[in-house]
């Protein structure tokens, strides 16, 4: 196989990997590493370089269509944000040190998480709580447009949503991923944003936790121009596809499928990592 | 609407992040992409070799060796250029956040988005070398 065969299989892949991504909302990043590794066995520093490279893009793009409808949150992103680029710094730092097949192994588990935070519908609860003293005094608090208008919202358990976000930035520098699952865990769950201001929001910081890490992996090689090249070209024109596709198709099966691939890439990993195979 | 000594409203800054977002995509994917074409051109019927980690040539893992690379039109340097200007899309839209928040004359967000600003500089100064 030459590098144009490999170079357009990869574009393919990577653009199925973006389409998929966007329709479900799960990021199309996720599977990029599973792709590159498993399928067309390239070394898993590479293929995070190449994964973490694509994120960014990714979320840059469908950033810019967000932001203008108002959902997400400026202040509650760049106040996480903080959290998420130190987080990033740490986990591309302890990248260099771990074994490929303890990162295998970690990022076969984050894959079996978001498969199963996908097949679980997400509670749209009215908030109706009092305000916390603490996002008050950080001006967190928010509304966002809904059919009957502006609605608003508090933010709470700012501590525990903080330290979620530095996971969440860990992971991100760890596996070159966005870690939007452990993202929904801490602003969804944990600080009871709203879901449509929390996924927006999370999707804009996925660009700026992925380039706090991306001059660590630049400078330590991990980012190769012939592989990062199709994969972030396929992943970028796949999202804004998918983002298109959103409004009018009908997404429920498809992430039922598209969870399941993820589960089995998730036990995949696992194996292979433990086996010594990645 | 909020005067000039406030600056802009979060909807505006919202708007011209959205815009700055979309041009520095639209950029990096280009030169990405005229890089990738020239690279293909001249590597393409070559075997790949990426089942075996042996890091990047010290130029391309370097802003200063993906600028000689690129202005030499070296097509990796090219497609790294272009991957740099997609690192520093994000980069800016915070450091533009910074100028809008001193505007709006919010020092608890200055104070937010300069640490944020500082720790991707610091990411960026290991590759700056």
């Amino acid at each position: 196989m030459t590098i144009l065969d490999l170079s357009s299989l990869v574009l393919l892949g990577s653009f199925a990997a973006g389409v998929l991504g966007a329709l479900t909302g799960l990021g199309g990043g996720v599977v990029i590493v599973p792709l590159l590794t498993l399928v067309f066995g390239v070394d898993i520093r590479y293929a995070i370089g190449a994964s973490l490279v694509s994120v960014i893009a990714t979320s840059s793009g469908a950033a810019a269509a967000y932001v203008k409808e108002g959902f997400s949150n400026i202040r509650i992103g760049m106040f996480l944000e903080m959290a998420t680029t130190l987080g990033a710094l740490f986990g591309a730092a302890i990248a260099g040190m771990l074994p490929t097949g303890a990162i295998a192994v970690l990022f076969g588990a984050v894959l079996l998480y978001s498969a199963y935070l996908s097949s679980r519908p997400h509670d749209n609860r009215a908030d109706d709580s009092a305000p916390d003293p603490l996002a008050t005094r950080l001006e967190l608090d928010g509304a966002y447009p809904t059919a009957n208008g502006l609605r608003a919202y508090h933010v709470h358990a700012v501590p525990t949503g903080f330290s979620l976000m530095m996971a969440a930035g860990t992971l991100s520098g760890l596996l070159g991923i966005g870690s939007g699952a452990v993202k929904v865990l801490a602003m969804d769950r944990a600080m009871h944003i709203p879901f449509k201001v929390s996924t927006t929001t999370s999707n804009f910081m996925i660009g700026v936790t992925a380039a706090a890490s991306a001059g660590v992996y630049l400078s330590r090689g991990y980012i190769d121009p012939g592989l990062a090249m199709p994969v972030m070209l396929g992943v970028l024109c796949g999202s804004l596809l998918g983002s298109r596709i959103l409004v009018t198709a009908r997404g429920r099966l498809l992430r039922v499928i598209f969870a399941a691939v993820i589960f089995v890439l998730g036990i995949e990993m696992i194996y292979n990592g433990f086996t010594g195979r990645l | 609407m909020a005067g000039s000594k406030q600056g802009w409203s979060d909807q505006q800054i919202d708007d011209i992040i959205g815009n700055l977002l979309r041009t520095g995509v639209v950029l990096s994917a280009f030169v990405v992409l005229l890089g990738g074409t020239l690279y293909l051109i001249h590597h393409g019927l070559d075997l790949p070799s990426y089942r075996v980690f042996h890091g990047e040539p010290t130029d391309l893992c370097s802003i200063r060796g993906i600028m000689r690379e690129a202005l030499a039109f070296h097509a990796e340097g090219g497609i790294q250029l272009g991957l740099l200007m997609l690192v520093a899309t994000p980069i800016l839209r915070v450091a533009f956040t910074v100028v809008a928040f001193a505007l709006q004359r919010d020092k608890t967000y200055v104070i937010v988005t300069l640490t944020v600003l500082g720790i991707l500089i610091f990411s960026l100064a290991g590759a700056g070398r």
